[in-house]
């Protein structure tokens, strides 16, 4: 056993049919210990059918320091949302 | 036998059950804020609740089938240790991490194998219980394989660990394959199981999983019994003291 557990993150799946999302992290020794304990931490009240865990370390995530470059170049690109177009009158409902 | 007499001796068979899964839930329960790290402390908890929830059923069957007015709690909370019939392997005090764990492999494999075969009882309320308790237990069978493996194939402090619950176990677990006169009559009338007939398909299970964790089965060398009749360790009687104090100091308390 190491000295120190790896973190995981936990994503479960309320019900058929909805996405995984993202609902906390656990330290484990290794992927299927962590998806045990991701049962016995986060599903005690019938909250999931399907558990995905993913070490912490292996995420790569977007830095705040981006944020700027990621970010703010879609907001004058109002074009990117349906609400821009107008419909033509033909088209009843949408 | 009468029907009579089958009746009280499904009773008597519903309260041992319920005695061995409230006993092991207790010691279960003893580790709550006390275990390794905070996830395993949770899972533990799990199983301890398991256990306890299987008590209440087996309890709740036996209030039903006794029908003089006795509840879960009369049967949890009033009675003494002489009159406590689980079986000697479920009150050893709870020991390291390893010992639990180990006692719940120990446990488990047997559970699972004696689970399996009470589902089938002709006693439908019986079977159903055993249908739901199977489910848990197959989930417990997984994490105290794995604790065994990971700790019998460790570190070397871990394995000697393993070693020496093993060795302070072993002899607890023959009782686990012996019946009495009422439980062989209850095998026989199809309600009970034949739990003698159980124990190759556990020592081979047992043995399979204690020679991957680099473990190995110990000698038969010494087997204490008593746990159904009555005759217990001293353990016993320090867990009702604290199991039961507050039942009986405050006798009929709800919340």
């Amino acid at each position: 056993m190491k000295d120190q557990l790896d973190l995981f993150e936990v994503f479960i799946r309320a019900r058929r049919g909805l996405d995984h999302k993202h609902v906390g992290s656990l330290h484990a020794e290794d992927h299927e210990q962590a998806l045990e304990y991701a049962r016995d931490v986060y599903t005690r009240r019938s909250e999931g059918v399907s558990i995905w865990v993913v070490r912490s370390a292996d995420i790569c995530a977007s830095q705040e320091d981006d944020s700027e470059s990621f970010f703010d170049p879609s907001d004058d690109k109002p074009y990117r949302h349906a609400t821009y177009y107008q419909l033509p009158e033909a088209v009843k409902n949408m | 036998m009468t029907d009579q007499d089958l009746k009280q001796a499904t009773l008597d068979y519903a309260v041992r059950l319920g005695d061995d899964a409230l006993i092991l839930g207790h010691r279960l329960s003893e580790w709550t804020s006390r275990a390794p790290f905070l996830e395993e402390d949770l899972a533990l908890q799990n199983v301890a609740l398991d256990y306890i929830g299987r008590a209440r059923m087996f309890y709740g069957y036996a209030a039903e089938l006794s029908a003089d007015g006795r509840t879960e709690d009369d049967f949890a909370y009033l009675r003494d240790a002489r009159q406590f019939s689980n079986l000697l392997i479920h009150e050893l005090p709870r020991g390291d991490f390893a010992f639990t764990m180990t006692r719940q492999l120990l446990t488990d494999v047997f559970n699972s194998l004696y689970l399996d075969r009470l589902m089938q009882s002709t006693d439908a309320t019986l079977a159903g219980i055993a249908a739901k308790a199977a489910k848990e237990t197959r989930y417990h069978l997984r994490r105290s394989r794995e604790w065994a493996l990971r700790l019998g194939d460790g570190t070397e402090e871990s394995h000697t660990r393993m070693l020496r619950a093993i060795d302070e176990l072993w002899g607890y677990t023959h009782e686990l394959f012996e019946l009495d006169a009422l439980e062989q009559q209850l095998a026989d009338a199809g309600i009970g199981v034949d739990n003698a007939a159980l124990r190759p398909a556990w020592l081979a299970q047992v043995a399979a999983i204690l020679e991957e964790a680099t473990l190995s089965v110990p000698e038969d060398s010494w087997v204490v019994r008593g746990g159904r009749t009555g005759y217990h360790t001293e353990n016993l009687g320090h867990i009702l003291s604290e199991m039961q104090s507050v039942h009986r100091a405050y006798p009929g308390a709800q919340w």
